[in-house]
C-alpha cells in the first residue's frame, strides 16, 4: 500500500468519525446535561444546513453564514425551550413528544418554504495530491471542526464559571437554586448552547452531505446511538463512542461491504451497552 | 380524494341512480356513433389526426358525462421531489386532452390520490381505484416497491394501469403498460457510448441496495461483457439512507477505475458526487449514470455535476415544437418544480391512453389493450415520438445521450436514430401470444 492510499483511507476514516462527533455533540449536551431526549434533533441538524444555504444565496461567505446559523439557532433554541420544554422538566415521555411534533412541523415548514429538493451549497476549498491519491480538503475542515468545536465545549464546561454553573445544575438542580444559581436561565442556555452547536453542525455538513427537509431522519439513530453509548459524562464518552463506533463502521464498510459496516456498527452499540448499560463514561457520582 | 368521491356517488340516493340510469342509455347511443366514425378514420392513429377528430365531435359531445381516470403519485414526504413534478405532468395532460376534445368527445375527470411516500397508502388507493368502475385507468407509481404493491391489484381487478416511471426492466403483463425506459433502452446506448470512448474500459460499479440497483447492477455486468469492459471494483451496494462515501472514495482511487457507473439514487445518495468532485477526483474520472437527473440532480447537486453523461428519452433541452409548447403550457400554469423526465414520461402516457381509447372508440380495458397490441397506437411527445410495443406492453421511444453542463443544464451529445426498443422485454415477453404471462423476468 502506497503512502497515499494509506493517507486517503486514513482522512476517510477520521471524516467519518468526526461527522458522527459533529452531529452528536449538540445532543449531548442538551441529553447529557438535563436528561432532555430531543427528538428534534435531525430537524435541527436540517435547519442549520437550510440557514447556511440561505446565507449562501445571499453571498455571504460560507464561514461567516455557518456562525450566524450557529447564532440564529442558538435563538430559536431559547424560544423552543421557553415556549416547550420549560413546563415539561422532568417527564422525558412529554418531551419526547413534543419534540418529536416540533419535528414533523419543521420538516412540512421547510418544505413549504424550501421545496422539496433544492440545489445545495457546493463544496469548497477544492482537493490536493499525495502520490497518486486525491484528498479533499474539506474532509480536513471537518476534522479540524470536530476536534475545535469539542475542545471549546470542553474548556467551556469545565474552565468557566458558566459550565461550573451548567454542571452544577446537572447534578442537583434544587440545591443550585438554594445556591443562589438561577437554574432557569442556566436551563434555557444548555438548550439552546445545543441548539447552536447542531445548527452549526448542520451549517458544516451542509455542502458535505447535502440538504432535503428530511434529512433530519438519517442522523437521528447515529446521533441517539453515540450519546447513549457514550454515556452521561460525554467529555469523556463521546469522542471514545464515536472512535469506536465510526472506527469500526468505517473499517468494515471499507474492506468489505457497505451493509456490514452498518451491522458492525450496531453489533458494537450493543455489546457496549450489554456490558456497559450507562455507557462508556457514566456519570459514577451523579445520584 | 378517492374515498370522498365514492362517498359522494353513494349518497345520491335512487333519484340520482334514475338519472344516471338516463345516461347510460345516452352514453350507449353516443358509443355506438363514436366507434363507427373511428373506424372510418383508423388510417390516421396517430394522435394529432385523433384530436383533429375528436374537436370535430366535440361540438356536439364534450360536454358530455365525464371519464373518471386515476392517478397516483407522492405528492408529500420523500419521494415528492419526484412526485409533484409527475402530478403537474399529470393534470397538464388531462387539460390538454379535454382542450383537444377529450376522449370519445368526452372530458376526462382526473382523481389524483396522493400515496405520502408510503407503500401501503399506494395499495390502500389503488383498492379504491380498483374497485370503482367508473374509473378508466389508473397511471402512477413511482418507486419498484410502489408499482409492486399496485400491480397485482389492478391486474385481479381488470382495471388498466400504466407505469410511467423508470425502472429495472422486465414487468410482463397483459394488465400493465410501462412508458418508462428499461435498462436495455437506457444502459445499453449509455455503456456502449461509455465502451467506445478511449481510455474508459476500467468499470467501478456503485448501486443502491434495493430491486432497481441490483438488477441494474447485473446489467451493467452482463454489457461490460458485451462491450469488453472490465468491472475492476464493485458493484458495491449502499443503503439508501448512506450520505457519507468517504469508506468508498479511496477505494474507488485504489482499484484504477476510469469510468464509474452509478445507479445511485435518492437524495442521499446524491451526495456521492459532491464528495466525489471535492477530492478532485471528477476531473480525471468519468461517471456515467441511467438515473442522474431522475429528480433534477443536473441542478440539485450543482457544479460537482459537470461532466456526469446520463441517457434520457427526454431532457428539457430537447428542440423541437412539442417541446417547446410543453415547456409553454408547464410555465403557463406557474409549476415551481423543473420539468423531469418523469414528468413527461407521465404528459406521454396520459396521451398514449387517449390516443388509443380514441382508435379503440371505447375506453374499456379489453378494447384499448387490443388497439395498443395493434401496433398502430403512437404519440408525439416533447421528446419525440412513442409506440407501444405489442408483445412487451413497454413503449418504443426516443433516447438522448446527455452530458450535464455544471450550471444545472444537459448538453445534448446525440440522439440514438431511430428510437430505442425494449429489447430485452422483447426477447422474453410476448403477451400476444401468450396473455397469460404474469412476472418481472431479470437478466
Amino acid at each position: 500500500m502506497e503512502i497515499g492510499q494509506g493517507l486517503s483511507y486514513l482522512v476517510g476514516g477520521l471524516t467519518s468519525i468526526s461527522v458522527l462527533i459533529l452531529l452528536s455533540l449538540g445532543l449531548a449536551i442538551i441529553f447529557g446535561l438535563r436528561g432532555i431526549i430531543n427528538l428534534a434533533h435531525g430537524e435541527f441538524v436540517m435547519l442549520g444546513a437550510y440557514l447556511t444555504l440561505q446565507f449562501f444565496r445571499w453571498n455571504i461567505p460560507i464561514v461567516i453564514g455557518i456562525l450566524l446559523s450557529a447564532a440564529v439557532m442558538f435563538v430559536f433554541g431559547l424560544i423552543v425551550e421557553r415556549l416547550l420544554i420549560r413546563r415539561l422538566y422532568g417527564r422525558p415521555e412529554a418531551i419526547m413528544l413534543v419534540t418529536w411534533g416540533l419535528g414533523l412541523i419543521l420538516i412540512q415548514s421547510v418544505t413549504i418554504i424550501f421545496g422539496p429538493t433544492t440545489e445545495g451549497v457546493p463544496i469548497p476549498f477544492g482537493s490536493f495530491f499525495v502520490g497518486n491519491f486525491s484528498i479533499s480538503i474539506y474532509s480536513l475542515i471537518l476534522i479540524a471542526c470536530a476536534i475545535a468545536s469539542f475542545a471549546v465545549i470542553f474548556v467551556l464546561l469545565k474552565k468557566t464559571s458558566l459550565g461550573l454553573r451548567a454542571r452544577a445544575v446537572a447534578r442537583s438542580e434544587p440545591m443550585s437554586s438554594s445556591l443562589g444559581v438561577n437554574t432557569r436561565r442556566v436551563d434555557a442556555g444548555i438548550f439552546a448552547a445545543g441548539a447552536a452547536v447542531t445548527g452549526a453542525t448542520g451549517g458544516l455538513l451542509a455542502p458535505f452531505i447535502g440538504i432535503s427537509p428530511q434529512m433530519g431522519g438519517t442522523f437521528i439513530a447515529e446521533s441517539f446511538m453515540v450519546v447513549i453509548v457514550g454515556g452521561a459524562n460525554f467529555l469523556l464518552g463521546l469522542p471514545l463512542a464515536a472512535l469506536l463506533l465510526g472506527g469500526v463502521q468505517f473499517s468494515f464498510a471499507s474492506f468489505t461491504a457497505p451493509f456490514f459496516g452498518q451491522l458492525a456498527l450496531l453489533l458494537m452499540a450493543m455489546i457496549i451497552i450489554r456490558f456497559r448499560p450507562n455507557g462508556i463514561a457514566p456519570e459514577t457520582s451523579r445520584r | 380524494m378517492v374515498v370522498s368521491v365514492m362517498g359522494k356517488t353513494n349518497r345520491r340516493g335512487w333519484a340520482a341512480k334514475l338519472a344516471a340510469l338516463g345516461f347510460a342509455g345516452l352514453l350507449v347511443a353516443s358509443c355506438g356513433g363514436g366507434s363507427s366514425e373511428d373506424g372510418s378514420t383508423d388510417g390516421g392513429a396517430s394522435p394529432d389526426n385523433g384530436g383533429a377528430t375528436a374537436t370535430q365531435d366535440s361540438g356536439g359531445g364534450a360536454s358530455g358525462d365525464p371519464i373518471k381516470v386515476g392517478s397516483i403519485l407522492d405528492m408529500t414526504g420523500g419521494y415528492s421531489g419526484y412526485g409533484l413534478p409527475m402530478e403537474a405532468a399529470a393534470r397538464l395532460a388531462v387539460e390538454d386532452i379535454n382542450a383537444n376534445g377529450g376522449v370519445l368527445g368526452r372530458p376526462l375527470d382526473l382523481l389524483s390520490a396522493d400515496a405520502q411516500s408510503d407503500v401501503a397508502v399506494y395499495t390502500q388507493e389503488a383498492r379504491g381505484f380498483a374497485t370503482d368502475d367508473d374509473v378508466a385507468v389508473v397511471i402512477g407509481g413511482i418507486s419498484s416497491a410502489s408499482r409492486e404493491a399496485m400491480r397485482p391489484v389492478f391486474t385481479s381487478a381488470q382495471k388498466l394501469y400504466i407505469y410511467p416511471t423508470l425502472y429495472e426492466g422486465g414487468v410482463c403483463d397483459k394488465n400493465t403498460i410501462v412508458t418508462g425506459p428499461t435498462p436495455s433502452q437506457q444502459m445499453e446506448p449509455l455503456l456502449r457510448w461509455a465502451a467506445e470512448q478511449e481510455g474508459l474500459k476500467k468499470w467501478y460499479v456503485l448501486a443502491a441496495d434495493y430491486n432497481y440497483g441490483q438488477i441494474a447492477a447485473k446489467w451493467t455486468q452482463v454489457y461490460a461483457e458485451e462491450f469488453g469492459a472490465e468491472i475492476v471494483g464493485g458493484p458495491t451496494f449502499f443503503d439508501l439512507s448512506v450520505n457519507n462515501f468517504s469508506s468508498e472514495i479511496p477505494a474507488i482511487q485504489a482499484s484504477g477505475a476510469d469510468l464509474i457507473v452509478s445507479l445511485l439514487v435518492g437524495a442521499d445518495q446524491d451526495n456521492f458526487y459532491k464528495q466525489w468532485a471535492s477530492a478532485g477526483l471528477n476531473q480525471t474520472t468519468t461517471i456515467v449514470s441511467p438515473v442522474f437527473g431522475f429528480g433534477s440532480e443536473q441542478v440539485t447537486v450543482g457544479p460537482a455535476a459537470e461532466g456526469i453523461v446520463a441517457a434520457w428519452p427526454y431532457v428539457a433541452e430537447v428542440e423541437s415544437a412539442e417541446n417547446n409548447a410543453f415547456k409553454a403550457a408547464w410555465e403557463a400554469a406557474g409549476i415551481k418544480e423543473a420539468i423531469t423526465p418523469s414528468a413527461e414520461a407521465v404528459w406521454n402516457a396520459w396521451h398514449l391512453w387517449a390516443a388509443a381509447a380514441n382508435a379503440a372508440g371505447s375506453v374499456d380495458r379489453d378494447a384499448v389493450i387490443a388497439t395498443m397490441e395493434s401496433g398502430s397506437v403512437e404519440y408525439v411527445g416533447p421528446g419525440g415520438t412513442l409506440k407501444i410495443d405489442p408483445g412487451s406492453h413497454h413503449a418504443i421511444q426516443p433516447m438522448y445521450l446527455v452530458r450535464a453542463d455544471g450550471s444545472g443544464k444537459w448538453e445534448v451529445i446525440e440522439q440514438l436514430t431511430p428510437s430505442a426498443d425494449p429489447l430485452y422485454e422483447q426477447s422474453v415477453c410476448d403477451l400476444v401470444a401468450n396473455p397469460d404471462i404474469n412476472q418481472q423476468f431479470e437478466p
